[in-house]
């Protein structure tokens, strides 16, 4: 198949998509029929399209063409090459898992009664959307659809809009994603200043002509993407709107919308064809304080879904590291590292996507079965959700980047690309890579620590808490879409030769030049081994343990507890007590605030103590900067004082001084 | 002939004038009717004998803007003042005196403006677009100066009355046709006005536009 045959069939799957979501919406009175089209029709057409652009990628090649009178606004430009290829994969099989998730996640169940016929109807029309910026070739085409997924993904976040928490989220979310596209519509009004073309060629051609205007459009790109992203402190709507969302929501927000963001900096750079050394190094920094910043708050959080989404500002501050590698690469003319940087950023979008739906959905069984997000509330759910504990446990190792999983895989990557970057000295090196070494290290090491935690309080030890009804194992839907996630992720990190060739031809087109990722591998098979000796000695270990207690008697009692009176399963460590080394070590950038109440004299009544974390983005960055601007700007609205007459003088005023203005400039000219 | 159109035009200005200077409401709505019979008359003086236009065309437009500017609009508010129940001073915010003073003002503007502004081709009459645009400035400052709902119907009226005097040295670059239309979209505007008035002086017993303040987004 041809990337020409692959668009054609692309643009069908959209059409299909918005298509079953009208159905579903259409048939509302019926939520049966209408779940039934909106998520069974979405896998298809999501199967369908992720089937197409594998082909797409295998064949490298490219197609533009223009839409004609489909809209009203005129030629549509749209065209598939492999770097697109590479996104709608990663958007489908995300996507398309999360349909069958929903399936099963919405089905009538005590918890929510409500309509979810408009909730399928916004989930088809965010994965069309995001399909859809993938393929736009115009500026204005694409900003359209931004739009359209940035408000899709709102009605999908306040779902549950009877909460008021909720709508606040909804609220952060909406102004943040209209933020950031207003860097975007500066960004393209000044790629597209030179010719007044909105085409992706003509952008080129402005970017490549002139270094200040590709600079200039390089930083409103990390501004107006960075705030898609997440870069830190653009990154506060993340914990907001991500736990906000249903599940199958958040994980496609999560697992695909946020990378949206990298797809548009990856365009950019396609635009620029000799980027500054300055960029990749910026993108470095963000990348690392992004990483390090996401994962340390997610340490000090009790919440389970915004535990996830500080993780994807980590994870996305590792992709911003591994972007910054290659940009490195690619602007000291070092193709290797280049090739390395990008693939890992590539590879780690793809992985991301997968064991962040693992995650998302795993969590996702939790609340729905329990009703809270609290990570306190739970203990020994592994007994009750076996299924679920384990495939959060592979999700948790792969977001970790333990081997052999897929996080593993593409950090593997930019460490080389780094390393690679340090030690070829002279025009091709960059001795600041290193910093991305001990910076990806830190950051692998806390997401081991602050998923050992939440897999350690949730689905270890005792219940903390009774549940009514008890808790139970998610449906089989419900298992199904994590567990083939799962299973993705353990293929591209055992078999990561067999997913690299899919890699070639979109590095390709970011580098210029092809480059043989493979070689990058070549220290694997001693890592595979030593895991495949741990493995070994863990399974000899456990049938040691069966052989020696065959034939005892063998009883459950429990935990010792240091001979303390009437122990409770309250006296487990709880969320707090577990992190507290780690976010003691790290209270210059969590804030954490105690207020204790101990308990006093012989016979003491009652005692409390409170802890919590803060995220100094947003008390020490963005809310005073807020308040600084409002506060700035404040003499406008002396302007609005709700009488007609003088916004009518307004007008008038401007008006007539242009007329003037003009009249006065011709006469001077004659 | 041109000598005719010099002085209707002047006594359109004079008009204008005079809807700025008035303080009752019935002689603002009286002038701005003699102003539309004017204006009626105006395109018959001012047609040039080689304009491809027919002239029943023509008459057809004079008709036209005879029955909608100089009877049913004046009727209509005359009507809205009388049901309203309002008050027949005009409540200016912009004290009488002022308003003439800047009225005088922007006459010098609109002439200096006539003077400047290049145009396809010279104008029929020199008084054409000067006094086109004083007409345009006072609807402005009737709109902008007055509280009272008529008196800005009264305003958007002038506006329009000046774009039409415009309209006039375009004569051949605009089609009647289009004068027609902008003619109906008058008519369709001052009969929404209307019904809004109706409905403000129902909602806040009063057609005093300041009223609408209390909508104001308060911080």
């Amino acid at each position: 198949m041809t990337a020409a045959t692959a668009l054609t069939i692309v643009l069908f799957v959209l059409a299909a998509l918005v298509a079953f979501g009208l159905i579903a919406l259409a048939v509302a009175r019926r939520p049966g029929l209408s779940r039934g089209v909106g998520a069974i029709g979405a896998l298809i057409a999501c199967a369908v399209g992720a089937t197409a652009s594998v082909f797409a990628l295998i064949d490298g090649g490219k197609d533009a063409r223009a839409l004609d009178g489909i809209l009203p606004i005129g030629r549509i430009a749209v065209g598939i090459d492999p770097l697109s290829a590479f996104f709608l994969l990663a958007v489908f099989v995300v996507s398309g898992l999360a349909a069958l998730y929903a399936f099963g996640y919405f089905a009538p169940h005590r918890a929510h009664t409500q309509n979810t016929a408009p909730t399928f109807f916004f989930f088809n029309l965010l994965i069309a959307s995001i399909a859809g910026v993938v393929i736009a070739r115009n500026g204005v085409i694409f900003l359209v659809l931004w739009e359209i997924m940035s408000i899709a993904s709102y009605f999908l976040v306040v779902h549950d809009h009877e909460r008021p928490e909720v709508r606040r989220a909804g609220f952060v979310y909406l102004v943040a994603s209209h933020v950031g596209v207003v860097f975007l519509f500066v960004l393209f009004a000044l790629l597209a200043s030179p010719t007044g073309q909105f085409g992706f060629e003509a952008f080129h051609d402005a970017a490549t002509a002139n270094a200040g205007l590709a600079t200039g459009a390089f930083v409103l790109a990390l501004l107006g993407f960075g705030l898609k992203a997440g870069f830190w402190p653009g990154h506060l709507w993340l914990p907001e709107a991500h736990p906000a969302a249903p599940s199958p929501v958040s994980a496609v927000l999560s697992g695909v919308m946020i990378k949206m963001a990298f797809y548009g900096l990856f365009r950019i750079v396609t635009f620029i064809d000799k980027p500054a050394p300055a960029y990749g190094l910026a993108l470095l920094a963000i990348g690392i304080v992004t990483g390090v910043m996401g994962i340390v708050l997610a340490l000090g959080e009790r919440d389970l879904k915004r535990i996830l989404a500080y993780s994807s500002v980590e994870n996305v501050g590792v992709i911003a590291i591994g972007f910054g590698i290659g940009l490195i690469g690619k602007s000291h003319g070092n193709e290797t590292v280049a090739a390395l940087g990008f693939g890992g950023a590539l590879l780690h979008v793809v992985g991301h996507g997968l064991f962040k739906s693992v995650l998302f959905q795993a969590v996702g069984n939790l609340v729905h079965a329990s009703g809270t997000r609290a990570l306190d509330a739970f203990g020994g759910v592994a007994r009750r959700m076996p299924t679920t504990a384990a495939l959060f446990l592979v999700g948790a190792a792969a977001v970790s980047g333990l081997p052999p999983l897929a996080g593993f895989v593409s950090e593997w990557l930019i460490y080389v690309g780094a390393l690679k970057s340090t030690v070829a000295g002279g025009a091709a090196g960059e001795p600041w890579a290193i910093a991305a070494v001990p910076a990806l290290a830190l950051i692998g090491g806390l997401a081991l620590a602050v998923f050992a935690r939440v897999f350690g309080l949730v689905f270890l030890g005792e219940p903390r808490r009774a549940f009514d009804p008890p808790l139970h194992e998610a449906s089989r839907s419900m298992r199904l879409a994590p567990a083939l996630a799962a299973i993705l992720c353990v293929v591209i990190g055992v078999a990561p030769l067999a997913v690299v060739p899919l890699l070639s031809a979109p590095t390709q087109t970011l580098v210029g030049t092809s480059v043989d990722l493979s070689a990058a591998f070549g220290p694997l098979p001693s890592v595979m081994l030593i895991v495949a000796v741990l493995a070994g000695i863990a399974l000899a270990l456990a049938l040691l343990r069966r052989a020696l207690l065959r034939g005892r008697e063998v009883r459950t009692a429990p935990t010792w507890g240091c001979a303390y009176e009437s122990p409770s399963p309250r006296m487990q460590y709880t969320g707090t007590s577990f992190s507290a080394p780690l976010v003691e070590s790290m209270s210059l950038f969590v804030s954490p605030t105690r207020t204790t109440n101990g308990p006093t004299g012989y016979f003491p009544t009652s005692a409390t103590h409170h802890e919590s974390t803060h995220d100094i983005a947003a008390e020490r960055v963005v809310l005073p900067g807020i308040r600084a601007f409002v506060a700035g700007l404040s003499w406008i609205r002396r302007l609005q004082r709700g009488r007609l007459h003088l916004y009518v003088v307004y007008v008038f005023a401007v008006l007539v001084i242009l007329l003037i203005w003009q009249l006065a400039a011709l006469r001077g000219a004659a | 002939m041109m000598v005719l159109a010099d002085v209707l035009l002047l006594i359109v200005l004079m008009l204008g004038l005079a809807i700025v200077g008035t303080s009752r409401l019935s002689a603002a709505v009286r002038a701005s009717a003699i102003q539309g019979v004017a204006l009626a008359i105006l395109p018959l003086l001012l047609r040039d004998a080689t304009s491809p236009t027919p002239v029943a065309l023509v008459i057809a437009t004079a008709l036209g803007t005879l029955a909608i500017k100089a009877i049913l609009i004046p009727h209509l508010l005359t009507r809205a003042i009388r049901e309203a129940n309002v008050r027949l001073e005009v409540e200016p915010t912009v004290s009488l005196h002022l308003s003439l003073l800047l009225a005088a003002v922007l006459t010098g503007v609109a002439f200096w403006i006539g003077s400047a502004l290049p145009l396809p081709r010279p104008a029929r009459s020199n008084l054409i677009v000067p006094i086109a645009f004083a007409t345009f400035f006072f609807g402005a400052l009737v709109l902008v100066g007055r509280r009272k709902a008529v008196t800005q119907v009264v305003g958007y009226l002038l506006l329009e009355n000046g774009i039409f005097v415009f309209g006039q040295c375009l004569a051949q670059e605009t089609p009647f046709v289009v004068e027609l239309g902008i003619l109906l979209d008058l008519l369709v505007g001052i009969f929404v006005m209307g019904i809004a008035i109706n409905h403000i002086s129902r909602e806040f017993e009063d057609i005093d536009t300041e009223a609408l303040s209390s909508l104001r987004d308060d911080d």
